[in-house]
């Protein structure tokens, strides 16, 4: 059984400056697949997300999502991904529901509070739904941003650090949503550091070094990534 | 078209957050025209004749600080970007605004007039046409304003940058707008109003059209 | 390291000599200004300099259009070259402007329009210049400029109309913008030796550009190393 190809890269080279953030990185996903990348800090993944988002463009090199090119059909690629960022996107004047609200009327959702409760009950924050985003905590604004990423009911999912700045319950929440993403059949990409809840999560994994791919295919095999000191990744629970 | 009602709800709810801010770029505007009259001296008829000219410059003034303002907010958490990705269409944004920075800096005009009348002795019964001239010239302020506030607030030295790129722009609603109120003010015997007003309107069409087109490729990469 | 291309060099030596001999006649074997006198000789370097100066910004504008259309960097080099031309020939000729206007009408600036206009455009192009100061990324210090420029030019004629309104209402004290057809000769031939000056040292400025651009982004292509080790590409044909 072939499933469609979510998200088909080939040759993807991005520059800042001087430097180039990823080199040469190609690879394919297939959909509904929840795929972990990882590598160390300054390895592109967050550069490499970006660019399927289409929040920056890539320098050389093709990307197709649900084979769509995001170049020549961007805004129709817009719509069916959605990014997890390493900005929350936020408004800090305006409160969560607020916030949300703003959200649903460009995506042409109902803004009704009735309907965005819910959204905030999802990620927990419905006691704070007329508070001031100006006054969350880290941990609570990447909540907030997980709600509005899930509002968009994406079909490419793209997560960079979701487990970021949240406390262990909040772990268990992500946990959770990404079997809902999951069941919904989304394809998944998570930039994580989490290596090894990432494997038990992931099946699938691409493992970036200095801007270039150097692993793409089953967590089970998938190398540690290799740093200049030779560190492993020390994780809590 | 739905991105721009958008927009324009998002852009007056956080304007009306920051009604704090408003009330001191009013203050601001009202400081600068006291300035003025220090400046020129308590010769009264001076002050009266040249009432108009203080009140573009202390509202051309304050709007950098408001029209700065207006980016700060969707600059802080890339918020900007975040609806761009929506996808939510660079035009209706643009537009959004240029409109809620439109209506911002109306009302910091019409707020200025009465301290104008007491500050100058510069009243005019024309209200109306007083209150058109002040839309027209901010409409012209706030459309290259907000476009240049996009670009000027991601870089560094954004505050003099702002002003530096906006002032040489705008010259022309500066000339029109002061030469529009001071025939309000002073008397317009011969009716050259229209003239002064056609080019406000002119210039306005004009900057609204190339910013709405020209927004998408300053906030892009 | 190439030499610079001898073709803007030629420009600039032609451009010099033609400037040197235009002036040489307008000064000297040129009759005077029956009522102006002396002073009024200036308008030989003075006409072409607007002239030019009008041109230069033109062809910046031009740049900016093309590089908006086709995203190619050679557009933003010239931009850059351009601008900086055109704030100079601005520059120069509102310091010509209150040469002249200092002994006709006794003050530094008389508020002509074409003069005044010209002010505003060098505040106008250099404010455009300072951002590009101010920007480190040359993908967006490109961007933001070509549409500043644009947006400058685009309100010039605006601003020139406005100015003669405004100026009109007062006691008319133009430039005089005119000289009498036996004066033409040392005109054009500053005005071409100001073209082939200003265009050569545009094409020179804009390598200068080129060669800064290439600096800030590096090597145009990453440098070639063996890529996946292990796994394939597809991640997910392992299953």
């Amino acid at each position: 059984m072939s499933r469609m190809i979510a998200v088909a890269a080939a040759g993807i080279c991005r520059r800042y400056g001087r430097r180039w953030a990823l080199t040469d990185v190609s690879f394919e996903v297939p959909e509904g697949a929840l795929v972990m990348v990882t590598g160390r800090n300054g390895s592109g993944k967050s550069t490499l997300l970006r660019v399927l988002a289409t929040a920056i463009r890539a320098d050389r090199g093709t990307v197709r999502i649900l084979d769509l090119d995001v170049r020549a059909d961007r805004d129709s690629v817009r719509r069916k991904v959605a990014l997890l960022g390493h900005r929350t996107h936020l408004y800090e004047p305006l409160t969560a529901l607020e916030n949300l609200a703003v959200r649903a009327r460009f995506l042409g959702a109902d803004p009704a509070r009735g309907a965005l409760l819910p959204r905030l009950e999802q990620v927990g924050l419905a006691d704070r739904a007329d508070d001031l985003v100006q006054a969350f905590s880290a941990g609570m604004r990447q909540r907030l941003a997980l709600a509005s990423v899930l509002q968009q009911q994406a079909r490419v999912v793209l997560l960079d650090e979701p487990y970021g700045h949240l406390d262990p319950p909040g772990f268990l929440l992500v946990d959770g949503l990404l079997q809902r993403l999951r069941r919904k059949g989304a394809t998944v990409l998570m930039a994580t550091h989490l290596v090894t809840r990432g494997r038990n999560l992931c099946d699938r994994g691409l493992v970036l070094e200095a801007g270039r791919l150097t692993y793409a295919g089953a967590t089970a095999q998938m190398p540690e990534p290799a740093g200049a000191d030779g560190a492993g990744f020390a994780e809590g629970a | 078209m739905k991105d721009l009602l958008a927009a324009l709800r998002k852009d007056l709810l956080l304007q009306w957050r920051g009604r704090a801010q408003v009330i001191a770029i009013f203050a601001f505007g009202a400081a600068a025209l006291l300035l003025f009259s220090f400046a020129i001296g308590p010769d009264s008829a001076a002050l009266r004749e040249h009432a108009a000219g203080f009140l573009w410059l202390g509202l051309l003034l304050a709007s950098t600080l408001a029209l700065a303002e207006s980016f700060e907010r969707e600059m802080e958490e890339q918020a900007l970007e975040g609806l761009l990705l929506l996808p939510a269409s660079t035009r209706g944004l643009y537009y959004g605004k240029a409109i809620a920075n439109w209506a911002h800096l109306a009302l910091l005009g019409i707020a200025l007039v009465p301290v104008m009348v007491v500050l100058y002795d510069a009243a005019t019964l024309r209200l109306v046409s007083l209150l058109g001239v002040i839309l027209l010239g901010t409409a012209g302020l706030s459309a290259p304003g907000t476009l240049y506030a996009a670009m000027t607030s991601q870089t560094r030295a954004r505050q003099t940058l702002l002003p530096l790129l906006l002032f040489p722009l705008v010259v022309p609603v500066l000339l029109a707008a002061v030469k529009a109120t001071s025939l309000l003010i002073l008397g317009d015997p011969m009716g050259q109003l229209r003239p002064w007003t056609t080019l406000l309107a002119a210039f306005a069409v004009i900057h609204w059209s190339i910013g709405g087109l020209l927004f998408g490729r300053v906030v892009e990469d | 390291m190439r030499q610079s291309p001898t073709g803007p060099k030629v420009l600039v030596a032609l451009g010099v000599a033609l400037l040197l001999a235009g002036s040489w006649w307008g000064l000297t074997k040129a009759p005077g200004e029956v009522y102006m006198g002396e002073v009024q000789r200036i308008m030989y370097v003075h006409v072409p300099t607007a002239w030019n100066a009008m041109l230069a910004l033109t062809f910046a504008f031009v740049c900016a259009l093309c590089f908006l259309l086709t995203n190619a960097w050679k557009w933003d080099s010239r931009l850059e070259a351009g601008m900086e031309m055109g704030v100079v020939l601005s520059l120069l000729l509102c310091t010509q402007g209150s040469i002249w206007a200092k002994p006709t009408w006794g003050v530094w600036w008389d508020w002509d329009p074409r003069l005044t206009t010209t002010a505003v455009m060098v505040f106008a192009f250099g404010g455009i210049l300072a951002l590009r100061a101010f920007v480190d990324d040359p993908a967006r210090r490109a961007v933001w400029s070509a549409v500043a420029c644009i947006v400058a030019f685009v309100d010039v004629p605006i601003v020139y109309f406005s100015v003669k309104w405004w100026n009109s209402l007062h006691q008319a004290q133009s430039t005089p913008q005119t000289v009498s057809s036996a004066f033409h000769w040392p005109l054009r031939i500053n005005a071409f030796g100001i073209l082939f000056l200003w265009t050569g040292l545009v094409g020179l400025r804009s390598r200068v550009a080129a060669l800064r651009l290439r600096s800030e982004l590096g090597p145009p292509l990453p440098d070639a190393k063996p890529s996946v080790t292990g796994g394939s590409r597809i991640a997910g044909s392992a299953s």
